[in-house]
């Protein structure tokens, strides 16, 4: 009995290789590595992509059923604060792929700052956002917890223009913040999870872990940054600006 | 060709390979945090046999509940609770993990040529994820149940019942995470990992079926889970995406749960089918008929799966324009699951067919399955499926494909692989017994029931008009027969793990990768990464081989 020339114990397997420490046993070369983790990065993202998606197809059949009811909904939305945040999303991008390029360049200092300007900013964003949230639970337009549709039956002071909605049409502006909420609270989750990852980076990028050569995890997790910001590029006109000239 | 020739053991005096995965390490936690594949492989058959066994209790009292038409076992609530489990724990803790989860996770590296998947840990963290669902939906289960059935219907999900839908949903959006992570892994090993020479069109069938699975998985498995989280929202604090009274559409909740739960009906179904090919050529010695065409059905079967999930709501106040078309679409999904047949059984066309138990299975599945999906062709017609909805008629079909055929395949599956994954054979005439008996157990369960839907009783109800109860007698008997049926396996193949004979690496003389190493395995499956220069199925090639020679790779 030979089973044992395909039985050497495993460790022996790698005795002769040579390869750089970041490089996962299983992987034959640190650009299959590479390749793997990025494309399972883009396959996370592509259902991330579907678990936004049931919602945005919420938004749409409902926004066309209840036109106005949505358009009333957009118009207590704060543009401004919307459009800071909007801002701040895409400079937190650029900031991250400036900490990639960094990682790529080997820069120790430079990935640090970078990765810290980014989740200051993101923090920002979630600030602000809370501030948001905050208004409208005083102005009563959370679904469920404290919602009235006074504001939609009588004509709104700060817009004038805007008819008052009849009710029936009025109580549909719960489905609005329902998905407001939904939406933009997903999307809030989604940037805590990656505020904590961010935390995680920086304590381990100062350790030097990603500028000697192993860069797949900051580039992986640019990516799910752009995705979040990206997300928000959806949602800030589909939820803020359509409809905002009526 | 990077390969040496060594000689089979003699099955006489053979021992087991003195290092394999399983004594690679001892202990709990060497199990616990093991980043192997085909360790993680065993921890989710131990999971989904311990869920396969407490839902198959809830499936018994179900059939004792239905012995008499009065409801003297359990009160209607008490019934509501348990059919629901039933569905939840089979459908979301058994048939969707089952084959990905055990046999795609010990065989997909090795089948492509790999030392592991492309991502171990996120691999464990899948069983991990798996297993706290699974414990939620027993928690949930304890704490007092859920009767929504498995499919939590809103607006009786969110606003009607007092039970834990809250737990049991968010178990379910868990498993879900476990189901997406296995999906990806799955994926990426197949683009990335594939040894060299090893092609697309040089692939097990068993991966093709997997890699669609997964891309089922990837794609579905998110809009589920949203649409659970939006049950969950709804619950808790009340916001008003399916409710009525707030503007909601209950509807829209059955859009997104069956843009998942008819693909997943396939998530279940491809790896089963993946089973089935390897199973059938390697006991009738034959490259599978047409193999080309039954790799491209299962990514058919993975597309199409995603545009006919309106069947599910027919009665249910879609437009019948959306209905017709989604009763055309459904014709259409037959279609690749009747080109694997057909390839099956062309290929079983002059080959020299042995009948070993995992082939029993496979004519099982063939049979039932080809049973279940000519049935789902009925119901897809928009007319038939106005009159049998609802009706036992539904529960024959659907457990004629998942039972009948699902079932069947794991279990062909488990037999098959159980020399590589174990090292030992399992004891050959108690296991053709088994598979005779769950057949006709089956048959004797599950065929009544289409009579009993096409004479209108219902589904989901714990009482029936009395006339209608010798066919739930039948039923019911049969239920225990099957019982026995699935039992048997469980113990002889303990009872294997010890005595049974020494299986040495190939013992079906079978062409795929797997067999061409030792059994059980060492940790990374290959001591030099294989090299590979000939086709999948290759019978002739082997036979060339002298009998006591086996081609080996590292
Ligand atoms: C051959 C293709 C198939 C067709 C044409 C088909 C068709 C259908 C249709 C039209 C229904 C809806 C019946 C109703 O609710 O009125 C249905 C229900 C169902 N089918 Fe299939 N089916 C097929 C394959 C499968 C497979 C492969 C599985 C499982 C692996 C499956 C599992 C189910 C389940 C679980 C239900 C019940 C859903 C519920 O109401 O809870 N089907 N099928
Ligand atoms: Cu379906």
């Amino acid at each position: 009995m030979d089973s044992h020339a395909i039985a050497t114990h495993p460790e022996h397997a790698h005795a002769g290789h040579d390869h750089p420490p970041f490089l996962r046993h299983h992987f034959e070369s640190v650009e299959q590595q590479r390749e793997a983790t990025s494309f399972g990065m883009w396959l996370f993202l592509l259902t991330e992509f579907m678990f936004f998606g049931g919602m945005f197809v919420a938004y749409l059949v409902y926004r066309t059923w209840y036109y106005p009811a949505f358009v009333a909904g957009s118009h207590q939305l704060s543009v401004l604060l919307g459009s800071i945040n909007t801002v701040i999303l895409i400079c937190s991008s650029l900031t991250m792929s400036l900490a990639v390029y960094a990682a790529q360049k080997g820069r120790k200092a430079a990935l640090v700052r970078w990765l810290s300007i980014t989740l200051l900013l993101g923090l920002v964003f979630l600030g602000i956002k809370a501030s948001e949230y905050r208004e409208k639970w005083e102005q009563h337009h959370v679904p469920g917890l404290n919602f009235s549709v006074s504001d939609f039956v009588h004509v709104n002071p700060a817009y004038p223009g805007q008819p008052a909605l009849p009710l029936d049409m009025a109580e549909k502006t719960q489905v609005y913040f329902s998905l407001y909420f939904a939406m933009t609270g997903m999307h809030a989750l989604h940037m805590i999870i990656g505020i904590c990852v961010l935390a995680g980076l920086i304590f381990r990028a100062r350790a030097g872990a990603y500028t000697s050569g192993h860069t797949n995890t900051v580039e992986n997790f640019g990516l799910y940054w752009h995705f979040i910001d990206i997300v928000w590029n959806f949602l800030f006109p589909l939820l803020y600006l359509i409809s905002r000239h009526q | 060709m990077s390969s040496t020739i060594v000689s089979l053991p003699d099955q006489t005096t053979a021992t087991l390979p003195k290092h394999t995965y399983l004594n690679n390490e001892y202990g709990l936690k060497s199990w616990l945090l093991t980043r192997d594949h085909k360790r993680i492989g065993i921890l989710y058959l131990i999971t989904i046999t311990f869920f396969f066994f407490i839902g198959g209790a809830m499936a018994g009292l179900v059939r004792l509940e239905l012995l008499t038409p009065q409801t003297d076992l359990l009160a209607a609530d008490t019934y509501n609770k348990v059919f629901t489990m039933h569905g939840i724990i089979m459908i979301f803790l058994f048939l969707v993990p089952s084959v990905p989860g055990t046999l795609g996770n010990f065989l997909v590296p090795i089948m492509v040529g790999a030392k592991d998947l492309a991502f171990p840990k996120i691999n464990l963290l899948s069983w991990y994820l798996n297993t706290i669902g699974g414990i939620m939906v027993l928690a949930a289960l304890i704490s007092g149940g859920v009767d929504t059935g498995w499919t939590f219907t809103t607006p009786l999900s969110t606003h009607y019942v007092n039970t834990h839908v809250i737990t049991a949903g968010l178990a379910i959006f868990v498993t879900g995470f476990s189901s997406i992570f296995t999906g990806i892994n799955i994926i990426v090993t197949v683009h990335r990992m594939r040894a060299p020479g090893m092609t697309w069109f040089r692939l097990p069938l068993f991966i093709w079926s997997n890699y669609a699975a997964s891309i089922l998985m990837v794609l579905g498995t998110p809009v589920l889970a949203i649409a659970l989280v939006l049950v969950v929202l709804e619950r808790t604090i009340g916001i008003g995406v399916f409710d009525p009274t707030k503007g909601g559409d209950p509807l829209l909740f059955q859009h997104l749960f069956w843009f998942y739960s008819h693909p997943a009906v396939y998530i279940m179904i491809l790896p089963g089918m993946g089973v089935i090919s390897e199973v059938i050529s390697t006991f009738s010695r034959k490259r599978v008929f047409g193999y080309t065409a039954v790799a491209f059905s299962s990514v058919a079967i993975a597309v199409f799966g995603f545009l006919v999930w309106e069947h599910h709501m027919f009665i249910m106040g879609v437009s019948s324009y959306s209905a017709l078309i989604f009763s055309l679409l459904t014709m259409l999904v037959a279609v690749p699951s009747a080109i694997k047949i057909f390839n099956w059984a062309a290929t079983l066309y002059k080959g020299s067919i042995t009948f070993e138990t995992p082939m029993l299975y496979a004519f099982g599945f063939m049979g039932l399955f080809t049973i279940g999906g000519l049935t789902g062709v009925f119901l897809g017609s928009l007319g038939m499926d106005v009159h049998l909805t609802e009706t036992y008629f539904i529960v024959a079909h659907f457990h004629f494909v998942m039972v009948g055929g699902m079932l069947m395949a794991f279990l062909a599956g488990i037999h098959f692989w159980w020399p590589k994954i174990t090292g030992r054979m399992y004891p050959e005439n108690l296991s053709k017994l088994a598979a005779l008996v769950t057949f006709i157990g089956f048959i004797l369960t599950f065929f009544p029931q289409f009579i009993l839907g096409y004479l209108g009783m219902p589904r989901r109800y714990a009482a029936y008009p009395p006339e209608f109860q010798v066919l739930n007698v039948l039923s019911t008997a049969g239920a225990t027969v099957l019982g026995v049926g699935y039992l048997l396996p469980m113990l002889y193949l303990t009872w294997s793990l010890k005595y049974g004979k020494i299986a040495g690496p190939n013992p079906w003389q079978a062409t795929g990768l797997e067999w061409q190493i030792q059994s059980p395995p060492v940790v990374e499956n290959f001591l030099e990464t294989p090299v590979v220069d000939y086709e999948a199925y290759d019978y002739e090639w082997l036979a060339n081989k002298t009998r006591n020679e086996v081609h080996t790779v590292g």
